[in-house]
């Protein structure tokens, strides 16, 4: 990765705080390289540093400010990210599973990006909000992610104010979360149902537990068809009878692999798995 | 859409009205709460509010109270917009009225994503292709 020199990183955050009002503190160079980097080659630029010449200009290039602006604060993950997706499982993927697993009392759910751990946070709370009758059941909900920096955030299941501005509704986070410091700390209980663990998608996999709904979303875009279709096929196997996975909404098992089959719940599509197999 | 921006500081309304027109609404701005209860007397009501809370003649929340008093308003979404961040205080603004609440300093996803949760920014988008 090319390195930024010291004097671009200040002009970087001198630029972003004025334009957006954010402010990247001394020593988050790795995030400008990190973030930049990646656009400076997509939109034609030799490296980060040329990329950083253009914003520098008298008059830089109004799409090429905007896109900085963009690369720097948008985050990949949030709170309720998309809205639909957990819309569909309150409406109807959990109360499938309330009926579907009513003798066993056991919900599964698994992020199978959860990076800082805003997805599966976001499930817990919409679970111990609108049912519970789950008090009662085990709940299970396993994040897993490649990078162990962000697994140890999402274990802390701490946040900043930047984070927890991203998407979580105002009367969610007075419900389930406490200050703590300049941070913000998830309801003990729901942070209990939640387990985070390192693994990488593309490798082997660990022994995994049978799971009703998977989330696996703007992951796959990320590998080639060979790898996809081995991911997909063992998140298949990961699956109980009935039960379904999320992708992103740029993906799709469609033409990919068999053994899926596609339903529409609101804005979501589902892939769900046949209920006997 | 139209969006009434409420705020002491120049700058923070340069910002938000930057970012909330260039999402199709219309914008007006206010520097204090009471020369916002003023704009709302005299012209078209808006669809949301962004609101500060510190600022000098008549903060936010006293504001949101104010709003809430009035059935005439109660069309109107009221998002505070603020540097205070205790959690008590965001209990306060939502036992006044208050529909969400964004800390400063917020990015401009953040501030999109809350329009979303509130229903804002499906309409506006539309608006301003037609």
């Amino acid at each position: 990765m090319t390195a930024v020199s010291t004097e671009d990183f200040t002009f970087v955050a001198d630029f972003l705080r004025q334009r957006a009002a954010i402010s990247i503190g001394p020593g988050k160079e790795y995030l400008v390289e990190s973030r930049l980097g990646p656009l400076a080659r997509d939109i034609g630029f030799v490296d980060v540093n040329a990329l950083i010449g253009e914003l520098r200009r008298p008059v830089p290039n109004p799409t090429v400010r905007d896109r900085v602006v963009e690369a720097m604060t948008t985050n990949e993950t949030s709170f309720f990210r998309d809205g639909h997706p957990f819309e569909a499982m309150r409406t109807d993927l959990v109360p499938e599973v309330l009926k579907r697993n009513a003798g066993v009392r056991r919900l599964s759910v698994w992020s199978a990006a959860s990076s800082t751990g805003q997805e599966l946070y976001t499930i817990a709370m919409l679970l111990d909000a609108n049912f519970p009758e789950l008090a009662s059941w085990t709940v299970n909900l396993y994040g897993t992610d490649l990078s162990t920096d962000v697994l140890t955030r999402a274990r802390a299941g701490r946040f900043s104010p930047l984070e927890v501005n991203r998407g979580l509704p105002a009367p969610m986070l007075v419900r389930y979360f406490d200050r703590r410091g300049s941070e913000y700390e998830i309801d003990a209980k729901l942070r209990n149902w939640c387990r985070f663990e390192q693994m990488n998608l593309a490798d082997a996999w660990p022994a995994l537990p049978l799971f009703d709904i998977v989330f696996c979303r703007n992951v796959l875009i990320y590998f080639d068809v060979p790898v996809r279709q081995r991911i997909l096929q063992k998140i298949q196997r990961s699956l109980a009878p009935g039960g379904c996975l999320i992708l992103g909404g740029s993906e799709t098992t469609i033409g990919v692999v068999d053994g899926y089959t596609p339903a529409r719940i609101g804005n979501t599509v589902v892939y769900r798995v046949e209920a006997s197999r | 859409m139209k969006a009434l921006i409420i705020d002491d500081s120049r700058a923070m309304r340069m910002l938000l009205r930057r970012i909330v027109s260039n999402n199709g609404f219309e914008v007006v701005e206010a520097g204090n709460g009471q020369e916002a209860l003023d704009a709302l007397a005299v012209g078209p009501l808006p669809d949301v509010a962004l609101i500060d809370w510190n600022m000098p003649v008549m903060d936010g929340l006293t504001f949101v109270n104010s709003v809430r008093a009035r059935p005439e308003y109660r069309g109107i979404t009221l998002m505070m917009v603020t540097t205070e961040s205790e959690r008590t205080q965001i209990v306060r603004a939502l036992a006044a009225g208050a529909h969400e609440y964004l800390i400063k300093p917020f990015t401009e996803d953040a501030l999109l994503s809350k329009f979303d949760l509130l229903g804002l920014r499906s309409y506006s988008a539309d608006v301003v292709i037609a």
